[in-house]
């Protein structure tokens, strides 16, 4: 081989092209031969075989699906589960007239207008060689009637299927989610997965709630029967058959009756509440209000119902717990007030004379107490029991927006919290960095001040504030909140636990942490801004009220003469941990436009602890107990 | 009736088409017609959707047939530039379909890059070689190589290694023609070899079901291997001489997947047989020899290269498709050039067949 430049000689190259193309065309005509070679293989040789297979005994692989994995409180009631039900299939592509074919069903068993039209969304949205209710939950009578006359509908089966139920309706459906059929969306997730051959049969997917986000626990394995089928595509005998592997079971740490007792104490107010087990991170209840029931999707949802859901002003569908974000109000003190014994910007018998305004100095503007006058001589312990907002004002100013950010956000702030159930949103606890990307602009000492009663930018969502309470309840053991407490193995049975372990211990210092619930319990006590919901009560309990401003409507929102006057009145909040001595039970409560925290929002705590802690129903739910939960 | 002036349009219309390559293009196009009509279920619906892309594609070939090779010389450098900006811009905000990453959403319409370079790749390789041609040594075929090997990195990515391996392959061609030294391609095919195990890990989980679905389809009979089983068992049941025009019972028992597109093979196999087949390959290969005629005589070094690697891309693609319908090959989804239902491939084809036309037509007024 020559390495040499050469002055390269046009006929010369050309013939080596052309050598080149030639060895190409070879190539190409042998792998022709070859494909050619597999033709006479498979279509001469074993061309028996697969006649065979699919002439006189197509086989066809038939999905079992699997049994969808159950949903249990943490007490074993069921909140999710499946039961059979006969239901009259049409497969579309096997039935000749198909108007005909459902005019002549109707004299066999009722089908209404809405079956009919659902029948047509579910033809739209699937392949005509499926099998699609029309008519579900048949009467034992319908199933025989049809029976009788099923000569004469080709193509029109009863089968038995399994239909998801939530027996508790409205009760924790922000919780447990609801599932539907799946949509393409769905299709192409399942594919990016690459679960496509898991899917082939199922055609319901969880779409929201725990559904939702433990799909794959819930689904199972599906297994299938390859069988004969003869030229009408009827099953004529199982060649071999894999059994599907259903489902694991959810095993919650929220407990129903609490839940129950949580939406009921609520009342009719719009808001969230969230029961959070300070030693695990548990979440023991979340109530989002309103509420929706998810029986409503699984048949697929008809139109009006949706319209009413999703057109609804007050966002039934909004799960308010953790995507509801508002400032916190007057609950975040307890926090300011650990981060100043923590960073040791103040001492306990540190005072100050509260007249009623704070003042920056060189700056005009007055921030001003919610008491006019002031409250006088005020310390820390007092500033929370009175919820002091000067005392507030002049520790925001010491401690800095960036300090105070990296304390409290310790504590699950500004961060999502990581529940694991999806769409939660992180809320804002604001710091220099955060307002030069989200505004472009420096941060000002005056937004430091507002921030540190709980209002300027701040902004949490109840789970936040339920998760918070917790770690001083639990003394700095943050724990990841979550509603699973367990997956149970729907073959072995074998139980494992959602990591109970605390995600990090904040190393505070004893004596602070018990000074913050000191004054949290005298909250509840003659004083207090809860005493009233705090009287009478036979175990010792913490809390803090809050009253957030609505100072304007959100984006948005369209303007509804009646209702502008309500939804500007003040949000209340509660935050409490009970009892005081050794914590079961922390608790975050918003109630939107629901006036002052310690009136509307702490006894609606009150009266859950009283559950809680001593068994004791609500007077609301005592009248027509054994009528359960009728017209609910 | 021919009037000068009728006459005159006749070849300005004509002028630059080859009849020999249209003629067979229309043969195969009608084969794919038909069996689209069986495929779709006899509904014609179908059929004239099809015909509306084919329209398209007659359009964007009788352009790229109008623009003479040295004009097309130009586009090479900046389609593939663009190209290459497509593909990144894909990377970054590309919409994902499927799991995939291909689509880019220019509001108006999406686009698919790979689609692109499927053109731009051997044009700008071709350009590349035919720009130094005097001097050609061994770092031009490596730096031809990288220029290659970047696209095919970001559309493997994607993922979409079906596209990859096509263009993989367009570009080979093209290295291949302008006279890559037997040895180098000896010791590319050992490294190749040697490296599969490599490749191995670097595949997606599908990807390698589907490898493995090849050695025994009965392992996964719901998920990878459900189409090799059942197109094969369409193919198998062709026989001889076919079940006969619009009567695959496997077809129209809907067992069959993707019947209109990747697997459409699958329908004409069953209801065509072996006669069928061997038809159809015969018509694929006169398509290729007429696409390797032109390249033998092509003027210059560019024309030549193009026009080869057009060719044997196309060859590639059939190839590819039949093997995978046939249980030859793992399913990548490369539909059947011609036959399967599709506007954007038949467009990308049609851009090809133009090109090579626009090669023949030219081919004298440079010669002389």
């Amino acid at each position: 081989m020559s390495r040499r430049i050469e002055i390269r000689n046009p006929e010369v190259e050309l013939a080596r092209f052309r050598a080149r193309l030639a060895v190409a065309g070879g190539v190409v005509v042998t792998l022709f031969a070859v494909l050619l070679a597999r033709f006479f293989y498979v279509q001469v040789v074993q061309h028996d075989y697969y006649h065979a297979l699919a002439e006189n005994n197509r086989i066809s692989i038939v999905p079992v699906m699997p049994n969808r994995g159950l949903i249990l409180d943490r007490n074993g009631v069921v909140l999710a589960h499946n039961y059979s039900a006969y239901t009259l299939e049409i497969t579309p592509s096997k039935v000749a007239d198909l108007e005909a074919t459902i005019g002549g069903l109707t004299s066999v068993v009722e089908i209404t207008a809405k079956d009919r039209k659902r029948f047509k969304r579910l033809m739209e949205e699937s392949k005509s060689f499926e099998s699609l209710p029309i008519r579900t939950r048949l009467s034992e009578e319908e199933v025989a009637r049809f029976a009788a006359n099923r000569y004469r509908f080709p193509g029109v089966e009863i089968n038995a299927r399994l239909f998801r139920q939530y027996p508790n309706g409205e009760h924790a459906a922000h919780s447990i989610g609801y599932i539907g059929r799946i949509s393409d969306r769905d299709l192409e997730q399942i594919e990016a997965r690459g679960d496509t051959a898991n899917y082939r049969g199922t055609d319901h997917i969880g779409k929201f709630g725990l559904e939702e986000s433990y799909e794959h626990e819930l689904h199972g394995i599906t297994g299938f029967d390859r069988v004969e089928v003869d030229s009408g595509g009827r099953a004529v005998r199982s060649l071999a058959r894999q059994a599907p592997v259903s489902g694991n079971n959810l095993i919650l740490a929220l407990d129903l009756r609490l839940q129950e007792v949580a939406e009921n104490v609520f009342g009719n107010y719009r808001g969230a509440l969230v029961a959070i087990e300070p030693s695990t991170g548990g979440i023991l209840a979340l109530v989002s209000r309103p509420s929706f029931d998810p029986n409503l999707f699984v048949d697929g949802i008809d139109p009006q119902n949706w319209d009413a859901l999703n057109n609804n002003p007050d966002k039934p569908l909004n799960n308010r717990a953790l995507q509801g974000q508002y400032p916190p109000g007057s609950t975040f003190k307890p926090f300011m007030a650990l981060a100043a014994l923590e960073l040791g910007k103040r001492s306990p018998s540190y005072t100050i004379a509260d007249p009623g305004y704070f003042t920056l100095p060189g700056v005009s503007h007055r921030w001003r107490d919610w008491k006019a006058g002031g409250h006088g001589m005020v310390d820390l312990h007092k500033s929370i029991v009175i919820s002091c907002d000067t005392y507030y004002y002049g520790l925001a100013q010491e401690l800095g927006i960036d300090a105070i950010h990296d304390f409290v956000s310790q504590l699950g702030f500004g961060g999502k919290t990581g529940i694991d159930i999806k769409g939660e949103q992180p809320g804002v606890l604001p710091n220099q960095a955060w307002k030069l990307k989200r505004y472009k602009q420096k941060w000002f000492a005056g937004d430091t001040i507002s921030v540190g009663i709980g209002q300027g930018y701040n902004l949490a969502t109840p789970l936040q504030l339920a998760m918070g309470t917790g770690v001083i309840a639990a003394s700095g053991a943050v724990y990841k909140p979550h509603l699973v407490r367990q997956v149970e193995d729907s073959r072995s049975k074998v139980l494992t636990p959602v990591a109970t372990d605390p995600v990090r211990m904040l190393d505070f210092k004893r004596e602070n942490v018990q000074r913050v619930k000191a004054a949290m319990v005298d909250v509840t006590r003659p004083g207090g801004t809860a005493s009233k919901a705090g009287a009478g009560a036979q175990y010792v309990f913490g809390g803090k009220t809050g009253t957030a401003q609505v100072v304007a409507m959100k984006q948005g929102e369209r303007y509804d003469e009646k209702r502008v006057a309500e939804r500007h009145r003040d949000h209340a909040l509660f935050i409490a941990f009970a009892p005081a001595e050794d914590p079961k039970i922390a608790l975050g409560i918003l109630v939107e436009n629901g006036g002052h925290g310690g009136s509307t929002a702490a006894p609606i705590a009150r009266k859950l602890l009283d559950f809680y802690l001593l068994g004791k129903l609500p007077e609301s739910m005592q009248v027509g107990e054994e009528d359960g939960d009728a017209g609910d | 009736m021919a009037t000068p002036a009728i006459k005159r349009i006749v070849t300005f219309l004509a002028g630059h088409i080859d009849s020999f390559l249209l003629t067979s293009l229309l043969v195969l196009l009608g084969v794919g017609l038909m069996t689209l009509y069986s495929a779709g279920e006899q509904n014609p619906a179908r059929v004239t959707s099809q015909l509306a892309n084919i329209g398209v594609a007659f359009a964007v070939m009788w352009v790229a047939a109008n623009i003479p090779p040295h004009i097309l010389k130009s586009f090479a450098v900046p389609a593939y530039i663009i190209g290459i900006v497509l593909l990144v811009a894909v990377d970054l905000f590309g919409e994902i379909v499927n799991g995939a990453q291909r689509w880019l959403d220019l509001g108006v319409t999406r686009i698919q890059p790979s689609e692109l370079m499927k053109i731009a790749v051997p044009l700008m390789l071709a350009w590349y070689f035919d720009r130094y041609e005097a001097t050609l040594r061994i770092k031009h075929f490596a730096i031809a190589a990288v220029m290659l090997l970047v696209p095919i990195g970001f559309i493997a990515k994607q993922p979409d290694l079906g596209t990859a391996i096509l263009i993989l392959a367009s570009g080979f061609y093209v290295i291949f023609l302008a006279g890559l030294s037997w040895n180098i391609l000896l010791a590319l095919f050992a490294a190749g070899c040697a490296s599969l195990p490599v490749l191995w890990s670097f595949m997606h989980d599908y990807q390698k079901r589907r490898i493995l679905t090849l050695i025994d389809p009965t392992e996964d009979p719901l998920g990878a291997g459900y189409h090799t089983i059942q197109s094969t068992i369409a193919v198998g049941s062709g026989g001889v001489s076919g079940k006969g025009w619009l009567n695959g019972t496997q077809t129209h028992l809907d067992f069959l997947p993707e019947r209109t597109t990747d697997f459409i093979f699958a329908v004409f196999s069953e209801e065509f047989g072996l006669v069928g087949n061997g038809l159809l390959l015969c018509l694929f290969l006169i398509v290729i020899g007429r696409g390797l005629v032109i390249a033998a005589d092509a003027p210059s070094l560019f024309a030549r290269l193009l026009a080869g690697s057009l060719a044997l891309s196309f060859f590639t693609y059939a190839f590819v498709n039949m093997g995978m319908v046939s249980g030859i090959l793992p399913v990548v989804g490369v539909p059947l050039p011609l036959i399967s239902y599709g506007g954007t491939a038949l467009v990308t084809l049609f851009l090809g067949f133009g090109i090579l036309m626009s090669i023949r037509t030219n081919r004298k007024l440079v010669q002389t």
